[in-house]
């Protein structure tokens, strides 16, 4: 056990480990560059599906049912299925990726649609809001922290998960983790472990610190607790 | 109704007993007399094993010896202990695999003939190797009919002039391995444009060489696929790659000495091509080992 804590500190001492194309720098760019892609394209097909649901309140059941079926499926099954439609690439990696995603962001921002108080949605119509100003102006608002919540979830699932662009030749911290397995070297192993955690808990609480700037501060208090609720159910859904 | 229950409560607990106490403590592979006398065969979880397990049974029985088979036990850190306890009799291996993993990696010798030489001095007490085939199952590089057409392959050295425009794909530790692409670098002067790391000789790769994501890729050289899609395997003229002959392990005392006889016999007409038709019948086309094995001893005339 010991011993294995001192080669970790080698690994991480060796200045080979912070230069070129294996280098720990260059491992988390593209660790990033994959999360990132992923995120947004989740971000980009996810939340339309959510606003609409969650705006007209609609279509909600079939929605949440084939969200949680995708959260089914296996990541590593849908990179290798694609792998062999698609080939060597992102795609394989971006397709498991955002299907992961989509999941939870789907069924936070329907939550926190349906969640907007029937009054402040009338009161706003009765003002003459047109729906896509009821959209922007209200719901969007008060929905945020569940909102923000479901895109915290999935960005951290994503990052962790990005590992796998390493199983189809692909770079990022996976690299030190398949690699390190492959040569049987275990410090190599745990670095890439400890790196993907400690970057998914930056992930997490970037995207906290942005939360907090973006919903509105009298929905502050009740953000934190909104949020919990939302991902124990989760979870267990 | 108290007393019913009782009743039933005591029966099953009986019942238990006696299945515990028939059953518990004894080793599925102990069942049916394997160290007691019988000769047992066994083999390693892959279609190859099955495919020579087969074969093995197949002349021992024919020696009129009756055999047990217990095939696709799991891997050498399973079927070999067995091996050496007794509870196995005789089992396929290949000389440079079981060299390394009974000389814990050290060994660095290539050539069939030293690996096989140094292979009888590693043996265990009890154990004894017969003669290796030529026929081998080893680490090697794969193009397809048009690369190997395009840049006139048929070896590992005609690679080196041509490797910097081709891209390899393999298992991850290919880029690290003494016999991997340092050694590729060392041996013969080879240096890839780009290295892919996939698996070896898996879905990845195989995907990947056919469709063109990577011009050569590593493959163990009597894989049945190989065959399937008309890949040419580039023999391995160097000796970079450790030979992988196949060789019957058998256990001394069981040593009669028709049974090896017939089994040098069988080591002695079987070739790598050999190998990766009979593969390709049970990997590809889904064919029954025990059937493949059968017919191909009876094509060769190695049956009585």
């Amino acid at each position: 056990m010991f011993e294995v804590t001192t080669s970790l500190i080698e690994w991480f001492a060796d200045p080979i480990n912070w230069q070129g194309p294996n280098g720990i720098p260059t491992r988390v760019l593209e660790h990033i560059y994959y999360s990132v892609l992923a995120i947004v394209l989740a971000v980009a097909i996810a939340q339309p599906v959510g606003i609409l649901i969650g705006h007209t309140g609609r279509g909600g059941a079939l929605a949440i049912n084939l969200t949680n079926a995708a959260r089914a499926v296996p990541t590593f099954g849908v990179i290798l299925l694609t792998f062999l439609v698609a080939g060597i690439g992102l795609a394989p990696v971006l397709v498991a990726l955002v299907v992961l995603a989509i999941p939870s962001m789907v069924t936070n921002t329907y939550a926190g649609f349906r969640a907007v108080d029937r009054d402040v949605r009338d009161s706003a119509v009765g003002m003459g809001m047109t729906g896509w100003q009821v959209i922007r102006r209200v719901e969007i608002p008060v929905a945020m922290p569940l909102i923000m919540a479901g895109v915290r979830i999935s960005a951290v699932q994503i990052v962790a998960t990005a590992t796998f662009a390493a199983v189809v030749s692909l770079g990022g911290l996976g690299r030190y983790i398949i690699d390190g397995l492959a040569q049987q070297d275990l410090p190599e192993v745990l670095a890439g472990a400890i790196l993907v955690a400690a970057l998914s808990l930056l992930t997490e609480l970037g995207l906290s610190r942005l939360q907090r700037v973006v919903v509105s501060s009298g929905l502050q208090e009740e953000s934190e607790e909104a949020s919990m609720e939302t991902r124990l159910e989760g979870t267990t859904g | 109704m108290k007393f019913r229950e009782r009743c039933l409560v005591l029966a099953i607990g009986v019942v238990s007993l006696l299945v515990v106490g028939c059953g518990g403590g004894q080793d599925a592979l102990e069942e049916g007399g394997g160290g007691s006398g019988g000769f047992v065969v066994g083999s390693a979880n892959f279609p190859e094993q099955l495919i020579l397990g087969n074969m093995y049974a197949d002349v021992v029985e024919d020696q009129g010896i009756e055999v047990d088979r217990r095939l696709n036990l799991g891997t050498r850190d399973v079927v070999f202990p067995s091996l050496e306890s007794g509870e196995i009799t005789l089992v396929p291996e290949y000389n440079g695999a079981l060299l390394s993993y009974l000389s814990k990696g050290e060994s660095d010798v290539t050539s069939p003939e030293e690996t096989t030489k140094l292979l009888k001095e590693e043996l265990p007490e009890g154990l004894i190797a017969l003669e290796a085939s030529e026929a081998q199952d080893k680490d090697a590089l794969v193009v397809t009919q048009e690369t190997a057409e395009k840049y006139d392959l048929k070896n590992t050295s005609d690679l080196a002039p041509v490797a910097e425009e081709l891209i390899v794909g393999g298992p991850p530790e290919m880029s690290e391995r003494p016999d991997g692409l340092p050694g590729l670098k060392r041996v013969y002067g080879i240096e890839f444009e780009e290295f892919k790391a996939l698996d070896a000789g898996g879905p990845l790769t195989t995907e990947a060489l056919e469709n063109g994501d990577i011009d050569v890729g590593r493959f163990f050289s009597s894989q049945g696929l190989i065959d399937a899609r008309g890949w040419i395997v580039l023999e391995d003229d160097k000796e970079l790659s450790p030979a992988q002959n196949i060789i019957p392990i058998i256990r001394k005392q069981d040593n009669k000495g028709k049974i090896e006889d017939a089994l040098n016999d069988l080591s002695a007409t079987l070739t790598t091509e050999d190998l990766k038709k009979l593969n390709r019948r049970v990997e590809v086309d889904k064919e029954d080992p025990e059937e493949v094995a059968r017919g191909y001893l009876k094509q060769k005339g190695l049956l009585k």
